[in-house]
């Protein structure tokens, strides 16, 4: 589903990611690790054709991303730290605005099942400057699943949930993972990343230096591994 | 509907909605417009044959200066959780979203502009009842030009340091040829005299609106990319 | 110094040589004006002077439209470097005409037409070139300047006529002047003459200005290679 190789990215001179490469199959989903400054968040934005890569290839649905990011556009769905959500709009005109906007079916019923599926149907009235940060990231979701995306990225998707949402979260990413969706999740959270995640990776200064199956993957291990390799800068053969 | 006039529609229901709800705007620029009429009155002194041939210049005076502030807010919104981001991520021709960011200044600005007129009306004894035929062809001429600028320099300085100081700077030197024909044509339009006189003015207004929005639409794309 | 290729010598010195034909002629072989004096020689720097500037704002557009069209970096440089230049050759413009003015008309401004037109142009220049001071990140700062120099270009004739014709309801034509007509040979020759060095001097200054936009990017990268 997403195919990624050899990405490269610079502001300027500085080279925030290099020779990245990765791939994740439909059904399945990628937990992106590492320390604040690795180079995730660029990566979430060079998939989601937020930033455009200096060099390397990524196909998205058998999409080439990088000549047609409209047409990839359609197929994704992304949640980064930014909510998309219009403060003084309610969540169902907040909803009505991106299912327009992305050329959707906006009818009120259907905008209101969305609403349903993410448990904000009572809040439907309600002025989205009163949500909380869970609140506003399940509207998000909402939005990005109007327009039924066959991929998910997520920048931090956990942070600022109670535990009640992260357990929510967690079952939305799975069903949506049940129904053939691909996921890329960066997260700073080792155990809700390897309850979700069927890949695991470390990106530390611009490079991927793990990439394994989070099957048999321990917490603990992954920690030490963590350490390790954030701190060394080594790369791990798969 | 084509989806590119659906875009245009809801981009201006969303931000009529918004101000609506969080009267910002208007509010502040409706209070600018009676701050700029005693402001006016206290420098020009109590002569009012001099306010009154000066009123076509202070009347646009006001326009501007309102405008200045109500359009170099106009993308402050979308910063906000980052939903300019979110708008780049739409597919389709994102001028539909310039187009309804204009629309939605455009109104404002239209209110704010007919109470101004009305305060000035009111305030400077002034009759202004001769010069409304010509001032309702006018005045739209004169802030489509305004905003069609003022909104592609809002999306443009509302990434970059002092913006606040740069958007005036950008918007009035490029105003200057809209300000002297809307000026020449209003004081055409008081004294009551035909509007066919301000012909060439009007003539040159619609043909700089066309060119600001044909530019607007070309470029703000590349705006947006931020 | 900074290595130059052959062809930017040569013209810099072709540059330097026609400035002073220009000049030469302009003080020594054009007639001496009846009316206003020697003063009026300065309308030999302050006509090639805004033709020039005028010639820099095209060279803007065609710059930025070439960056948004391609995202080349070398359309960026031409648009940076011609109006900086543009914005001098303005300032070059609207001194010499105060210099003129004042000794001819009393004062050191009047709203002369051209005089006013070339103000409005120093200002959208200025901005434009504050807007690039103000943007950090190359990409960004080529694609906004772009769009500013397009409308400032596109704005070019708008500014022109609606200044014309706000002049010509105010005061009866004080332009600097006189043009007789029809124009003297040596004054016409002595025009050309200056024109031709301004623009030679220009294309140089911009081609050194291009220069060192590329070199200090290549640095800025830590020697990558630059486009």
């Amino acid at each position: 589903m997403i195919a990624a190789v050899g990405l490269r990215k610079s502001f300027g001179a500085t080279v925030v990611l290099e020779d990245v490469s990765l791939e994740v199959p439909a059904g399945q989903c990628l937990a992106l690790l590492g320390p604040n400054g690795a180079g995730k968040t660029t990566l979430l934005r060079v998939l989601g054709t937020l930033a455009r890569p200096s060099a390397g290839r990524l196909i998205i649905d058998g999409v080439d991303a990088l000549r047609d990011p409209d047409a990839v556009r359609a197929r994704i769905g992304m949640v980064a730290h930014g909510s998309y959500v219009y403060e003084d709009l309610t969540a169902l005109e907040n909803l009505r605005f991106w299912a327009v906007m992305a050329g959707l079916d906006a009818r009120p019923d259907r905008l209101r099942e969305r609403l349903q599926a993410v448990e904000l149907d009572a809040l439907v009235g309600e002025r989205a400057r009163t949500f909380s940060a869970g609140m506003k990231r399940r509207l998000a979701l909402a939005r990005v699943t109007l327009g039924q995306p066959r991929v998910l990225l997520l920048d931090e998707p956990f942070s600022g949930l109670d535990r009640q949402g992260q357990k929510w979260l967690g079952e939305f990413l799975l069903a949506f993972k049940a129904r053939g969706g691909a996921i890329v999740l960066a997260t700073h959270g080792f155990a809700t990343a390897l309850a979700v995640a069927d890949r695991a990776v470390i990106l530390a200064g611009g490079r991927i230096v793990l990439d394994r199956p989070a099957a048999g993957l321990g917490r603990d291990e992954l920690h030490r591994l963590y350490d390790d390799l954030v701190e060394t800068g080594e790369t791990v053969p798969r | 509907m084509p989806a590119y006039a659906r875009r245009v529609g809801i981009v201006l229901w969303k931000d009529l909605l918004v101000e609506r709800r969080s009267k910002e705007s208007l509010n502040a620029l409706l209070f600018f417009g009676l701050l700029l009429l005693f402001l006016f009155q206290f420098s020009l002194g109590p002569d009012r044959a001099r306010l009154e041939s000066a009123l076509p210049g202070l009347l646009w005076l006001g326009f501007v200066l309102a405008g200045l502030l109500g359009l170099g807010r106009s993308f402050l919104a979308e910063r906000e959780n980052d939903c300019s981001e979110g708008l780049l991520l739409t597919p389709g021709d994102k001028s539909a979203i310039y187009l309804g960011k204009l629309a939605a200044n455009i109104c404002v600005m239209g209110v704010v502009e007919i109470v101004i007129l009305a305060l000035f009306g009111l305030f400077f004894d002034v009759d202004l009842a001769r010069g409304l035929p010509g001032l309702a062809v006018i005045l739209p001429l004169g802030t489509v030009g305004l905003a069609a600028v003022g909104t592609l320099f809002a999306a443009v300085t509302a990434q970059v340091r002092a913006r606040e100081l740069l958007f005036p700077v950008l918007l009035l030197p490029i105003q200057v040829p809209v300000l002297l024909a809307t000026v020449s044509a209003t004081q055409v339009a008081l004294a009551g005299q035909p509007l066919a006189d301000a012909g060439p003015w009007l003539q040159l207004l619609a043909g700089a609106d066309i060119v600001y929005l044909v530019i607007g639409l070309l470029t703000f794309e590349f705006v947006l990319e931020g | 110094m900074m290595p130059r290729s052959a062809t930017t010598r040569v013209l810099g010195w072709l540059a330097l040589l026609a400035l002073l034909v220009g000049l030469g002629l302009a003080f020594g072989y054009a007639p001496r004006e009846s009316i206003q004096g020697n003063v009026q020689r300065i309308m030999y720097v302050h006509v090639p002077a805004v033709l020039t500037a005028y010639l820099a704002f095209v060279l803007v557009l065609v710059g930025s439209i070439g960056y948004l069209a391609s995202a080349r970096a070398g359309w960026d440089r031409l648009a940076a470097g011609a109006a900086e230049l543009g914005v001098l050759f303005t300032g070059i413009t609207i001194a010499s005409g105060s210099i003129w003015g004042k000794p001819t008309w009393g004062t050191w401004w009047t709203w002369d037409a051209r005089l006013t037109s070339t103000a409005i142009l120093f200002l959208v220049y200025v901005g434009y070139l504050l807007l690039r001071a103000m943007v950090d990140e190359p990409e960004r700062r080529g694609r906004f300047a772009a769009v500013v120099g397009i409308v400032g270009a596109a704005n070019i004739p708008i500014v022109h006529f609606s200044v014309k014709w706000w002049r010509a309801l105010h005061q009866p034509s004080t332009i600097l002047g006189p043009e007789p007509s029809p124009i003297a040979a040596p004054i016409a020759a002595a025009l050309a003459a200056n024109w031709a060095a301004f623009t030679l001097l220009f294309v140089y200054l911009l081609v050194r200005r291009i220069e060192i936009a590329r070199l200090e990017e290549a640095a800025f990268l830590g020697g990558a290679r630059a486009r």
